[in-house]
């Protein structure tokens, strides 16, 4: 990446190749495609650390210490990862998640397998607070986010700072822990335009448009399609986005070519706002984003101009997930159909309550969902299946689910049994019963200090 | 009996897309005018006491509607409505992330000129 110009053909493109760890695997293929036409700078993005993805990363890393990173790393990396490095597209991705030195072993394998040379892979660390931090600040910490079980995890969002800092070194390959999401798109456009620490405006364009690209496809008419309201064109074949990003902080955005999907104001405003609180103040490590002004304008077929978009001084402090051994989850299932079939449910989820009273489990949290009344709006309580008519209810075909929260696994193994009891000793025909039992996080968040923190980047040998 | 007859009544979803996102316990849910001509409508009905009470049987504690005029938008945040959000919700959508389609169903009230032109 070379230093700035105004010029169009230098404006800086960056594609997103996935938006979570689940995200398809073969998405950032016609995504290199389109950056591989652009004759200027460019940059690949990976997001695919949620909140609760590094604690379980945190704890395959306690069972394997060379394990710990995002388990489809290889998946997501190889279908292009020699366009990359031919093509000088430095790839940035969060997929370090508790092990960024893990993930980077893993990716020279990934090279040496595909005849590649021996790649530049530089790691960002400093995120992880249980090495980082003293035990006094730990424990600061804790008070404040009032959390009493065992820590899994405790991560700090980091800036594009040293993403920047790594991809001016050379790096070909930026593998991060946690950083802010939008950072790793900021971090090769600070990289490529050296803009000042201090540009708020051009450090909040930036943020909002790694912030467009973060979710992948979700930009590009996923997460979007609502049949004749929302038409998206061959959604099946859903493109992945590109952002292209001017020296002034003006951007574009589009989408692989040749891919189905559309990018329009719609779909833009959508994840301009998604996840977005006070639109005025969108806190992020580098820069706090204001899009109260920002203004969204179609220019072409699939390119939306994003313009307007303020910055202001960054926080003094920086946001962290502190993650936690939560409750077991017991979950059970059982259907019934025909006549009267929400009576019979209801009169199950009524016998599985008084099971469970009997059993001495009568203070464990209890749900019930009657699925094809109500499987999500309902809450807690059952007031909103209560309002649905349960048990009076007309629906011919439901399925009553019990979830329960115990903090043991025996418990919530005794309340899948209960359910699983149904069969015999429930209401008349109930059928296909099924239960699981899994063992939860927990999670808080809490504000860190920035001067407590010292990220840092090094190529990871 | 004059209102009924000028206007009627249809769902926000008629006039408007949404999306949810989830930070912890509370959801933000965003609405969005198709035709930047109804926004002025969407201000005036989508409030935050009828979000409030749309959203009642999952007791929000604080609901805040955020007004974003040049984007033909609003963006709702609504407290402690994810029964402990996503790590700790019994809800099989533990992220809310299907709130957006509840507040879509919204009824508006519209006139009957507007529906013609």
């Amino acid at each position: 990446m070379h230093s700035s110009s105004t010029s169009a053909a230098s404006s800086l493109h960056i594609g997103a190749g996935a938006g979570f760890s689940g995200d398809r695997w073969d998405a950032a293929v016609p995504v290199v495609r389109t950056l591989l036409a652009h004759d200027g700078p460019r940059a690949l993005i990976f997001e695919t650390l949620a909140e609760r993805t590094l604690a379980l990363a945190q704890l395959q890393r306690r069972q394997n210490p060379d394990s710990g990173w995002e388990p489809s790393l290889e998946h997501f990396v190889a279908p292009v990862l020699a366009d990359c490095v031919h093509g000088a597209i430095p790839i940035i991705g969060n997929f370090g998640a508790a092990n960024p030195r893990g993930a980077a072993r893993q990716l020279q394998r990934l090279a040496a397998s595909l005849g590649l040379p021996a790649l530049r892979v530089a790691i960002v660390n400093g995120d992880d607070l249980l090495t980082a931090l003293t035990p006094d600040q730990m424990r600061a910490l804790l008070d404040q986010s009032s959390i009493e079980r065992p820590l899994v995890s405790a991560n700090a969002y980091l800036g594009a700072r040293e993403i920047a800092a790594a991809l001016r070194a050379g790096a070909q390959v930026v593998v991060t822990g946690r950083v802010a999401d939008p950072a790793l798109a900021l971090g090769p456009m600070l990289a490529h335009f050296g803009w000042p620490e201090d540009d708020w405006d051009r450090l909040a364009a930036g943020t909002m448009a790694g912030h467009i690209l973060e979710c992948g496809g979700q930009v590009c008419g996923g997460y979007f399609a609502d049949p004749g309201f929302k038409d998206v064109p061959d959604l099946a074949g859903l493109g992945f986005p590109i952002i292209e990003m001017h020296e002034d902080g003006r951007f574009v955005v589009t989408k692989a070519a040749n891919t189905g999907g559309c990018v329009d104001r719609r779909t833009v405003v959508e994840q301009l706002l998604y996840e977005i609180h006070d639109p005025g103040a969108y806190l992020t490590p580098d820069v706090v984003a204001d899009i109260t002004e920002a203004e969204v304008r179609e220019v072409g077929i699939d390119r939306v101009e994003i313009t307007g978009v303020r910055g202001h001084p960054r926080p003094a402090t920086l946001k962290a997930t502190l993650c936690h051994e939560g409750p077991w989850l017991a979950e059970g299932e059982i259907s019934y159909a025909g006549p009267n079939a929400a009576a019979r449910a209801a009169l199950a989820a009524d016998v599985v309550r008084k099971r469970l009273h009997a059993l001495g489990l009568g203070g464990l949290r209890v749900r019930a969902d009657f699925i094809g009344v109500a499987s999500v709006f309902g809450d807690d309580e059952g007031r909103w299946t209560a309002a649905a008519g349960v048990p009076a209810s007309p629906v011919e075909d439901l399925r009553l689910r019990i979830a329960a929260a115990a903090a043991t696994r025996q418990d919530a193994e005794r309340v899948a049994r209960e359910v699983l009891a149904l069969y015999t000793c429930g209401p008349a025909g109930g059928g296909g019963v099924r239960t699981t039992v899994t063992p939860r996080l927990g999670s808080g968040s809490c504000l860190v200090p920035r001067e407590w923190l010292a990220p840092t980047w090094e190529f990871a040998a | 009996m004059k209102d009924a007859m000028n206007s009627r009544t249809v769902l926000l979803h008629r006039l408007a897309h949404a999306r949810t996102g989830d930070k912890g316990n509370r959801a933000s849910i965003s609405v969005i005018a198709y035709d930047p001509a109804d926004w002025p409508l969407l201000v005036e009905q989508v409030t935050e006491a009828r979000v409030a009470g749309l959203f009642a049987s999952r007791a929000p504690t604080r609901v805040r509607r955020y007004l974003l005029p040049r984007l033909a938008a609003m963006n709702f945040v609504l407290d402690d409505v994810l029964d402990g959000g996503v790590n700790d919700s019994l809800n099989l959508d533990t992220h809310g992330k299907t709130l957006s389609s509840l507040l879509l169903t919204l009824p508006i009230s519209i006139d009957n000129k507007e529906e013609t032109s």
